[in-house]
């Protein structure tokens, strides 16, 4: 579905960022440690405990309200913590800022902003550059070859508002890839598009995977967590359980999470089923 | 000497403008627009209580209680904002109205006491008047502005980033509320120095009408900056010269008019965003729609008795389809359609050709989106002549075959088909 770019620079960022992800596979990639998160003083997170000890695909799941999101922010510091904490690649998260990768939900800017696509996935660079020096010809192509990653290398001059809900999703994705980052965090990347966005986010995962990097994923469809994550977060306020797919996706574990709503309950038993099946 | 006045008036302004143009974009894109009118409102008590202390009208010092007062008010938005629960909109409306009245009685207070000469000077704060603009105003004017200009070009990647997505900017690590407090500021200290010539009631206008009106020629926020520096800058000198012209009229209005003026002719005016240009496109839209339905309808009309071409009553085709007369008309100077005895229409050889393609196209999509409702998205838009270039080619065969076989499948006779537009 994605043109999977082969030019001299993608491999080379590919190559080092996996040396990079082996140097570091001593430290957890991710450690959140007893992190509470409140708003009004009313908690929305209680007491999460997740351990990411090494490069993976991460699911999280939960029902509407269950603070998926409210952890991804938490994590990344987007919203206070009413205690806990948290390091990233070994590090407290304030310093592996440069390594982290974000992508937000679509609905969180406004699409009628002054900018082309081109300048949305340049942001992804800024962080490189640092203060006050402007993206250059260099840095142009790199965004180029992301945006040629997600297929959205024609639209680089459009600007934003034009594109559909895919593309515009795409464009945070190739603004994400982008950054060059060890660890992404990307929340409701799958919400709302249309199947062969799906499909490109699903391959731009397994590549990531491929090269030692780390995703954690809000998603919110059951039937496809187990085909597409390997390890899989059940939340619903407080952490349900953690762990391999295979483990903590179960039934006993859903019931838990969704409380016995049994409409999104039956998704989750097709998949389950299936799986059952094909052993 | 009116020449030189008149040019330290002008200049002032412009700059003036300028500035605010600069700033007042971001404000906008940011949607901050209001926030500018509470900090130039909440300004006054600043302003008077300077005034009293000093018990004269120093420059300085009224300019430095303005910004503190102004201030003030901002943080006390966000404040009610946050610890009680009160809406941002509510908010601005509470401390831009507390704030001004305190202001209004304070240079009341000032008009009883003191002697009747400072009374203008404050009232000026309030309309603004220009004409009074002495060298010493324009010189903070130019000081502002150049602070402006150099901040923003320095900070212009990171402003951007800032204005666009928070979020992203605080995970890159970006300072993102201190940024954003520096916009603030800078908007702040434009407002500010502004107040004597454009006044506390209008000067927001400054910061919003050029950014909008410059919003409509671009989707560039780089363009959009110097545009909209450039109108601020051009509106405010002309606003000035009105405001001359009629004497006792105050600056405020007359800045505000000329902008608005700028304003109203980009929402109108403007090339792909202004008001004339969408209808345009509107009506363009619709029309073609109406002419790929007329064509359409004839073709499936003729679509059993083909090589023939049936002749059909005008008025009942119209009605069916609800298209206006309009497109009978457009269709014959096009040579698709001849007007037959009896009020009736029938496709010409050419007008088949094109009708066939229309209503291939149109199948085309339609069994598409049946068959493929999920990934119609990842095409872009949908028009029934672009299903060849959208669709992978052998989407569109599996899909011509289908309708092949229900025998829905248009044919355009192969002599003919080039002629066709």
């Amino acid at each position: 579905m994605t043109a999977i770019h082969t030019s001299q620079s993608m491999q080379d960022y590919q190559r080092s960022a996996a040396t990079a992800a082996d140097g570091a596979a001593a430290a957890p990639v991710l450690d959140v440690h007893d992190v509470t998160v409140a708003y009004h003083h009313r908690p929305v997170l209680w007491d999460v405990d997740l351990t990411i000890a090494s490069p993976s695909l991460v699911g999280i799941v939960g029902p509407n309200g269950a603070g998926k999101s409210t952890l991804i922010k938490a994590i990344l510091g987007l919203v206070p913590l009413a205690s806990g904490n948290v390091t990233a690649l070994g590090l407290p998260m304030a310093k592996a800022r440069r390594r982290i990768g974000y992508v937000p939900q679509r609905e969180s800017v406004d699409w009628d902003f002054p900018v082309s696509v081109l300048d949305v996935v340049l942001m992804g660079v800024y962080g490189q550059l640092g203060w006050f020096r402007r993206p250059g010809r260099r840095e142009r192509e790199w965004a180029m070859q992301c945006l040629d990653h997600v297929g959205l290398a024609d639209l680089a001059r459009q600007q934003i508002g034009q594109l559909s809900g895919g593309q515009q999703q795409r464009t945070f994705l190739a603004r994400a890839l982008a950054q060059r980052a060890d660890l992404y965090f990307m929340d409701e990347p799958m919400a709302g598009v249309d199947a062969a966005t799906e499909q490109v986010v699903f391959s731009l995962l397994r590549e990531l995977r491929s090269q030692g990097k780390t995703v954690l994923v809000v998603h919110h469809d059951l039937r496809t967590v187990i085909e597409y994550y390997e390890q899989v977060v059940l939340l619903n306020m407080r952490l349900v359980a953690s762990g391999p797919t295979a483990e903590v996706f179960t039934r006993e574990n859903l019931q838990k999470t969704y409380g016995g709503r049994l409409d999104i309950l039956d998704d989750a038993a097709d998949a389950l089923a299936a799986r059952e099946r094909s052993r | 000497m009116i020449a030189y006045n008149t040019a330290v008036v002008l200049a002032g302004a412009s700059l003036l403008g300028a500035s605010a143009g600069l700033v007042g974009s971001f404000a906008v894109l940011r949607r901050r627009a209001l926030l500018g009118d509470a900090l130039a409102h909440a300004a006054l008590p600043g302003l008077c209580v300077a005034f009293l202390i000093l018990d004269r009208r120093s420059l300085p010092a009224m300019l430095v209680g303005a910004f503190v007062s102004g201030i003030i008010g901002v943080g006390l938005i966000v404040a009610l904002r946050r610890s009680t629960r009160t809406k941002e909109d509510a908010a601005i409306g509470i401390v831009l109205s507390v704030f001004f009245g305190i202001g209004l009685a304070l240079s009341r207070m000032i008009q009883n006491r003191s002697a009747s000469g400072s009374r203008a000077g404050l009232d000026s704060y309030i309309f603004g008047s220009a004409a009074t603009m002495r060298i010493a105003d324009l010189w903070w004017i130019a000081g502002v502005a150049a602070l402006c200009l150099v901040v923003v070009l320095l900070l212009y990647k990171e402003f951007k980033l800032v204005a666009f997505d928070m979020g992203f900017a605080r995970v890159q690590g970006w300072p993102a509320g201190k940024l954003d407090l520096l916009l603030m500021g800078l908007i702040a200290i434009t407002v500010v120095v502004g107040l004597p010539a454009a006044g506390a009631l209008l000067i927001a206008a400054m910061l919003i009408l050029p950014a909008a009106a410059a919003r409509f020629w671009t989707e560039r926020l780089g363009v959009m900056l110097v545009l909209s520096s450039l109108l601020g800058g051009i509106t405010a000198a002309c606003g000035t010269l009105l405001s001359a012209q009629f004497s006792g009229l105050p600056t405020g209005p007359t800045i505000v008019l000329a902008g608005a003026t700028a304003f109203l002719f980009s929402a109108l005016f403007a090339r792909r965003r202004g008001g004339l240009a969408r209808r345009l496109a509107q009506r363009r839209f619709r029309r073609r729609l109406e002419m790929q339905s007329l064509l359409r309808r004839l073709y499936d009309l003729s679509e059993s008795s083909l090589p023939n071409r049936v002749a059909v009553p005008a008025g009942e085709v119209l009605r069916r389809s609800s298209l206006s007369p309009g497109v009978v008309r457009r269709a014959a100077s096009h040579g698709w359609i001849s007007m037959e005895p009896a009020d009736k229409l029938r496709l010409t050889e050419a007008g088949l050709n094109v009708a066939a393609r229309i209503a291939r196209g149109h199948r085309l999509w339609h069994l598409f989106l049946v068959e493929y409702a999920d990934q119609h998205g990842s095409f872009g838009e949908l028009d029934v002549e672009n299903a060849d270039e959208r669709l992978p080619r052998e989407l569109v065969e599996s899909l011509e075959a289908r309708l092949a076989a229900e025998g829905r499948l248009p044919t355009q006779s192969q002599q003919a088909s080039e002629a066709a537009p």
